[in-house]
Parts: C-alpha cells; sequence; structure tokens
C-alpha cells in the first residue's frame, strides 16, 4: 500500500476554480501531482454521472470545484451543484464509497492556497484509504 | 414457408414478463398462427436437453427475461444465444437487473444470512442452507444450480441484439416489438423497440399543467398525500422520474396518480440512470444551502431504491463496491 498513488479528478469551473488552479501553478505552490484536472464552464455542468464515470474508470477520488454561492458566472449553477452533490453524496455512502474520496468545495479566483491545502488534505486522506476496486463488469466478479 | 421459431426464459425475475406475454389476450392467439414456440418453460413442456439438441440460429427470436442471478441462467442464456438469430431482452431486469438487483447493494453471504436466519418469519433451527449438491444415502443426488455473486443484466453474458423495456413491457409494447422483429425491417443492434425515443413528459396527459419552471420546496411520498390527478404530479412535491425515463407506455401509472418510478428506462444519451435522475431531480428542490437541501433530502428515505430502482445492476457502479484489503 505504501507505493500506492491515488488517482483524483478535479472538476473545475471556468471562471472562479479553475483560475485559482492556474494561479496555485504560476506563484510556484507545491501540491502532490496526483490531480486530474477537468475544465468545466461551470460547476452546474456537472452531471453526477460523470463522477460515476470517474469511479468506474478508475479514479481514487473526486474533487468539484465551483465559484463560492453567489458568486456563479451563471448565477445559480452552483445552487444546481449543491443540491446535486449533496444527493450524490447519499448514494454514493450506498454504494460503499467513502466520503472521504468525494468532495465539492467553493474556491475563488484567488483562493490558491485554498485548493493547496484541500489538495494536500485529500491525497493523504485518500492514500490512507487505499486504491478504490471496481470489478471487471465483464465477467461476474467473485463476492 | 416455415413459421420463424421462437423461445421465451426467464432469469431472475419475478414472473410479470411472462404474464405480460399473457396479457397480449386474444393477440396471443395470432402469435401462435404465426410462430412455432419452440421453448418456454413457464408455458410448455420443452427441457433444456431439447434446446440443445437444436442447429445452432435455428430459432429466430429468444425473449429472455430477468438478470443472471444463478449458474443456470447463465448457461441457458449463452445456449439460447447459441442457437437463436436476434436475442432479446424483454423487460427491464433483462435489460438492467431490475428490482431484484438491487441485492447488488448486500454480499452473497448477506443475502442468505438474511433469507435464511435473520428474517423475523424464518425458523432455522439447523442453520440449514441451500446446497449446490445433496446425496440422498447414495440413492438420488439433488443438484441445485449454484447463486452467483452478483445479478448481471444479460448484455454482460451475451450479446443482445435488442431492448424491451417496462417493468413489465405492456402489452402494446410488446405486440409493437414482435410486429417489428417479424417485419424482417430490422432496427440498429442495440437499439430499444416497442416504446419511444423520447421522454415520458412528451406523452404524459398532464404536461400541459407543468408550469415553465418546477421548484419543490416539500418532498412527498405517494401514501402521504391524495394526487390531484389533474396536476403533474411534479410540482405536488412527488418523486416523478418521468423526465428521464422514456416514454412508450402511456403513462399509465401517471393516469392512476402514482408518479413514474422509471420501468422504461434510460434515453439513448444517458449512461447511468440513477446519475441522470439524481442530476434532475435535485436541481429542482427549491433550497439554497446544504442543511436545507440535507433536511428536504431527508423525506427521501431510500435514495437507492428510488433512483436505481430498476437498474443498479446497469449502472456506472453496478452495486455496492468493495474496497481491496488493506
Ligand atoms: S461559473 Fe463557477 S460555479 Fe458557475
Amino acid at each position: 500500500m505504501e507505493d500506492f498513488e491515488p488517482r483524483i479528478i478535479v472538476f473545475a469551473c471556468n471562471w472562479c476554480s479553475y483560475a485559482a488552479l492556474d494561479l496555485a501553478g504560476t506563484s510556484r505552490m507545491k501540491y502532490p501531482p496526483n490531480f486530474l484536472v477537468i475544465k468545466v464552464m461551470c460547476s452546474g455542468r456537472i452531471d453526477p454521472q460523470f463522477i460515476f464515470e470517474a469511479f468506474r474508470r478508475g479514479a481514487d477520488g473526486v474533487l468539484v470545484a465551483g465559484c463560492h454561492p453567489g458568486d456563479c458566472h451563471y448565477i445559480e449553477g452552483n445552487y444546481k451543484a449543491l443540491r446535486r452533490m449533496t444527493l450524490l453524496r447519499k448514494l454514493l455512502e450506498s454504494f460503499g464509497i467513502e466520503k472521504e474520496r468525494f468532495r465539492l468545495e467553493w474556491i475563488s479566483a484567488s483562493e490558491a492556497e485554498k485548493f493547496v491545502s484541500i489538495a494536500h488534505e485529500m491525497y493523504r486522506e485518500i492514500k490512507a484509504l487505499g486504491p478504490l476496486r471496481i470489478e471487471e463488469v465483464s465477467k461476474i466478479g467473485e463476492a | 414457408m416455415e413459421k420463424p421459431k421462437i423461445a421465451f426464459y426467464w432469469c431472475a425475475s419475478c414472473g410479470g414478463c411472462e404474464e405480460s406475454i399473457v396479457d397480449l389476450a386474444e393477440k396471443i392467439l395470432d402469435v401462435v398462427n404465426l410462430v412455432d414456440i419452440v421453448f418456454w418453460p413457464v408455458a410448455l413442456d420443452f427441457k433444456i436437453k431439447d434446446v440443445e439438441t437444436m442447429p445452432d440460429k435455428s430459432v429466430t427470436v429468444s425473449f429472455i427475461n430477468g438478470g443472471i442471478r444463478l449458474e443456470e441462467h447463465e448457461y441457458v442464456v449463452k445456449l439460447l444465444r447459441k442457437k437463436s438469430q436476434l436475442l432479446v431482452a424483454y423487460g427491464a431486469c433483462s435489460s438492467w437487473g431490475g428490482v431484484p438487483g438491487l441485492a447488488n447493494l448486500f454480499s452473497r453471504e448477506e443475502i442468505l444470512r438474511c433469507v435464511y436466519q435473520e428474517t423475523p418469519t424464518v425458523d432455522n433451527l439447523n442453520n440449514t442452507r441451500p446446497k449446490t449438491k445433496l446425496n440422498i444415502e447414495d440413492i438420488v443426488t439433488l443438484e441445485l444450480p449454484e447463486f452467483l455473486p452478483r445479478l448481471l443484466p444479460i448484455d454482460l453474458i451475451v450479446d443482445v441484439d435488442y431492448y424491451v423495456p417496462g417493468c413489465p413491457p405492456t402489452p402494446e409494447v410488446t405486440w409493437k416489438a414482435i410486429e417489428i422483429l417479424l417485419s424482417g425491417n430490422l432496427p440498429p443492434k442495440g437499439s430499444v423497440i416497442g416504446a419511444s425515443d423520447r421522454s415520458l413528459c412528451y406523452e404524459c396527459h398532464l404536461n400541459e399543467t407543468k408550469p415553465e419552471k418546477v421548484l419543490i420546496k416539500e418532498i412527498k411520498r405517494p401514501h402521504e398525500v391524495i394526487a390531484d390527478p389533474e396536476k403533474c404530479l411534479l410540482t405536488q412535491g412527488l418523486v416523478c422520474l418521468g423526465p428521464v425515463t422514456r416514454g412508450g407506455c402511456g403513462a399509465l401509472c401517471v393516469k392512476a396518480a402514482m408518479p413514474c418510478t422509471g420501468c422504461f428506462g434510460q434515453l439513448d444519451e444517458v449512461i447511468d440512470y440513477g446519475g441522470k435522475a439524481i442530476s434532475y431531480f435535485a436541481s429542482i428542490l427549491d433550497y439554497y444551502n446544504e442543511e436545507e437541501v440535507e433536511k428536504a433530502l431527508s423525506r427521501l428515505p431510500d435514495p437507492m431504491g428510488t433512483f436505481y430502482r430498476y437498474s443498479l445492476p446497469a449502472s456506472r457502479l453496478r452495486g455496492k463496491i468493495k474496497i481491496m484489503e488493506r
């Protein structure tokens, strides 16, 4: 388990969170290299299907990042994300996915530090949990 | 000309799909006139060994209902695949797992323990469990098929040509599907046949009562309210899955003032029915902070059973995930 390196997918909205991630880079802040970032226009664009698909394809964790409530470029997108992710969390729990593996965070364009500290925390927690093992679907897996 | 040969088989299902064939009523006589039924365990006395002796591809269409839960299901479905030109997943269970697929939230051991030990109405002092083989005084050996670790939709076991949705498919849908299959004018492989390509709302008679924007304050469960049958059920707080469910049933449940539970499954572009369903449903909850959303959602005691009622084994995650040994 020592050498397990988690793969963590970040869905970041174009207008705030992605800018914060960019800022973290240009400011040469250090954070674990395990985060694969996917830019979307708004956190309201994140369909829970994307998160299931990410886990299915081997993500060990998923972070959804959007503008702070009230700041969404499209006014309501992040409220929709909030509602969806709150319900999604309940399903993830029933699927047996530990809550540390999925986070929804509000990160404004200037909050590079916030992203960096979330990244360190997620990395640590998910590394401690170990990999998610989703059985092969083409055959009947063992119980 | 020789009549087309048809086979029916049931796997992990409730029997409702079989019933739905009989529900064709007098049309069943047309079916019998048009085709030869060569295998139908629930109604006719053909045995699996009869199928084994048939030449490959000699059956025109096999209709499979129910998901794969026993070794025997796997064997027979693979056998029918070999013997048939077309194989159709008939009903929600064979297409996506259906209600029995919700058992994928539990391990085999948990299921057996619950059914044979813990259920209050069970008195099982000797802890008897089903065995796959039992020798009785060396005279007879009784056999049962193995109970598989998970329930799978049939398309994870064999190639499926077409899907007929529903729990069960309505007689109209079944008849349309049969007509399409016998017409010789076949749609592309993998199509859902007999139903609509649009969501249920398009054909729902209450659609015109739906306001431009629907927002829900309080989630209601069907037994808690007497729904107004003239008003879009969603606007009354009922979890109606019509917007994300394939149409074709004629909104039968809604006509009886019951919200759609999603038995016609997903539309073509959707990859995970439950994911799509929560995406839509959560977004119309009229709350703006986490505590309030949580509180509203606490009125929904079983999100898994609500949004994945018919499709858990076909979801991206298939069921409860086992985490690797630490
Ligand atoms: S644009 Fe950032 S959350 Fe909508």
